[in-house]
């Protein structure tokens, strides 16, 4: 348990100093929300009803794109062979380095989205729905996108190829994240508790995917 | 199961079903098609645009079962490290694919008159996509990633992790009100569809399936001599 903590900080830390992490994706967020508008137009009617949904798809994309450090850079310098053999199971490893993806990645961006969705002149009753669907979807996101990772591991420009694998896999999560925003709202409590149980199913499921994968390229 | 383990005995098993296996897909195609094109009645709404839907819900049926198959034998190639699992899931794939858009595109065809539109965004069309997808990023592993020992662990894994679409699109259509008609062919409570509809469309979906297990055992047949001669390259660049 204490490796994992220790784990767990040195992830966030170098996340932190490395750049990279929260700033930047924010930062990215930020450029596709100003980018949006200038596409679809400045009207404001339409840019309220568009506005969940560009916040959701901006996410996962800030998400996916960041999705290629959860491993990358331990493979390469040969730290995962060290966690590979240290004592708790790759699996807990797997899962250790998700949440840390997802404290200093998804997490923070799911925080501010809801709030940067005042640029899209987002309506303000659905900024808490909006929120609370993006914390708990959020988590599930860094925890598919740490199976992509570990599946596109070792491949030169795999970036392309995360993309492929997870998207299909983020749809639920996208499909029942707006049902929680917009739609009635007699829908946002039965789509948040099928956002929980997605989140819940991919914490049990998604290490030992991405375990499975590290594995093959470990041999 | 063990004994077609051994590649050789199953090149011996499959090619010699394999022309039995046409011959039966040839008759049982015939016999289906002159039922769908001739004896079956136009739908007193659709009209003769219903005869699309003999070409279209087999595909769908098949794509969804050409996964169903993918994923067992990555299971099996996990469990029981059967050296032809890996081969049978490998090559089932593009099969499917070919299946999966053969279905998008006439349910596309059929829903232009019949919707209004090329496509609707419901739960059925939505997931059958994705099930696509799945397709497509199944076969990019396999080519993306050059050692063939490796692809094949990798592949195993993202052929389960999508296995998990193939129950939803099954229940898309009762989970979620879709412009998409519910099942009605395989249902608990029995068929909804006339005899006169469901007895060609039944003899097709075994006719595909015939065809997709002639498909396969072809793919699988070319697939293993292309590892053969993967083998046989190796051995002669380590003589020289």
């Amino acid at each position: 348990m204490t490796l994992l903590a220790a784990l767990l900080r040195r992830d966030l830390i170098l996340a932190a100093r490395q750049g990279g992490g929260a700033g930047t994706a924010l930062g990215f967020f930020l450029a596709v929300l100003v980018l949006l508008p200038i596409g679809i137009g400045p009207d404001q009617a339409t840019l309220q009803r568009l506005a969940p949904g560009i916040l959701w798809i901006t996410l996962l994309l800030s998400v996916l794109l960041s999705a290629d450090r959860i491993f990358q850079q331990d493979f390469e310098d040969g730290s995962l062979e060290v966690m590979a053999m240290a004592p708790p199971s790759l699996e807990l490893v797997a899962l250790t380095k998700a949440v840390a993806h997802w404290l200093s990645t998804s997490l923070p961006l799911s925080i501010a989205a809801p709030f940067l969705g005042i640029l899209l002149n987002l309506r303000t009753e659905v900024i808490w729905p909006l929120a609370l669907a993006m914390i708990l979807g959020s988590f599930a996101l860094s925890l598919l996108a740490s199976i992509g990772a570990s599946l596109t591991l070792n491949i030169r420009r795999g970036g392309l190829l995360i993309s492929i694998l997870v998207l299909p896999l983020y749809v639920p999560i996208l499909v029942f994240g707006m049902s929680a925003t917009t739609g009635n709202p007699e829908m946002i409590n039965p789509s948040l508790l099928i956002l929980a149980a997605i989140t819940l199913a991919s914490f049990v499921l998604a290490p030992i995917a991405a375990a499975a994968a590290l594995r093959a390229y470990l041999k | 199961m063990q004994q077609f383990a051994n590649p050789t005995r199953f090149l011996a098993i499959a090619n010699k079903a394999l022309p039995l296996i046409w011959v039966l897909t040839i008759i049982l195609f015939a016999i289906g098609l002159y039922g769908a094109l001739v004896t079956a009645p136009p739908d007193y709404q659709q009209g003769e645009t219903v005869r699309i839907m003999f070409v279209h819900v087999p595909a769908a049926w098949l794509a969804m079962l050409v996964y169903t198959v993918m994923a067992l034998a990555s299971a099996v190639a996990i469990i029981f490290r059967h050296p032809l699992a890996d081969v049978a899931a490998k090559s089932a794939a593009p099969i499917g694919a070919v299946f999966c858009f053969l279905a998008l595109a006439t349910g596309s065809l059929w829903g232009k008159p019949m919707w209004g539109a090329w496509w609707v965004w419901d739960a059925r069309l939505t997931s059958m996509f994705v099930l696509f997808l799945l397709y497509v990023g199944y076969i990019a592993i396999w080519q993306a990633i050059e050692e063939p020992g490796r692809a094949a662990m990798i592949a195993r894994i993202v052929a389960l992790v999508g296995f998990i679409n193939i129950p939803v699109i099954k229940f898309s259509v009762d989970w979620w009100n879709t412009l998409h008609q519910p099942a009605s062919v395989l249902r608990m409570d029995g068929s909804t569809i006339d005899w006169s509809i469901r007895w060609p469309l039944l003899v097709l979906g075994l006719a595909y399936t015939l065809l997709f297990l002639a498909l396969h055992l072809m793919s699988m047949r070319s697939e293993i001599a292309a590892r053969k001669l993967r083998n046989l390259q190796i051995a002669r660049s380590g003589e020289a």
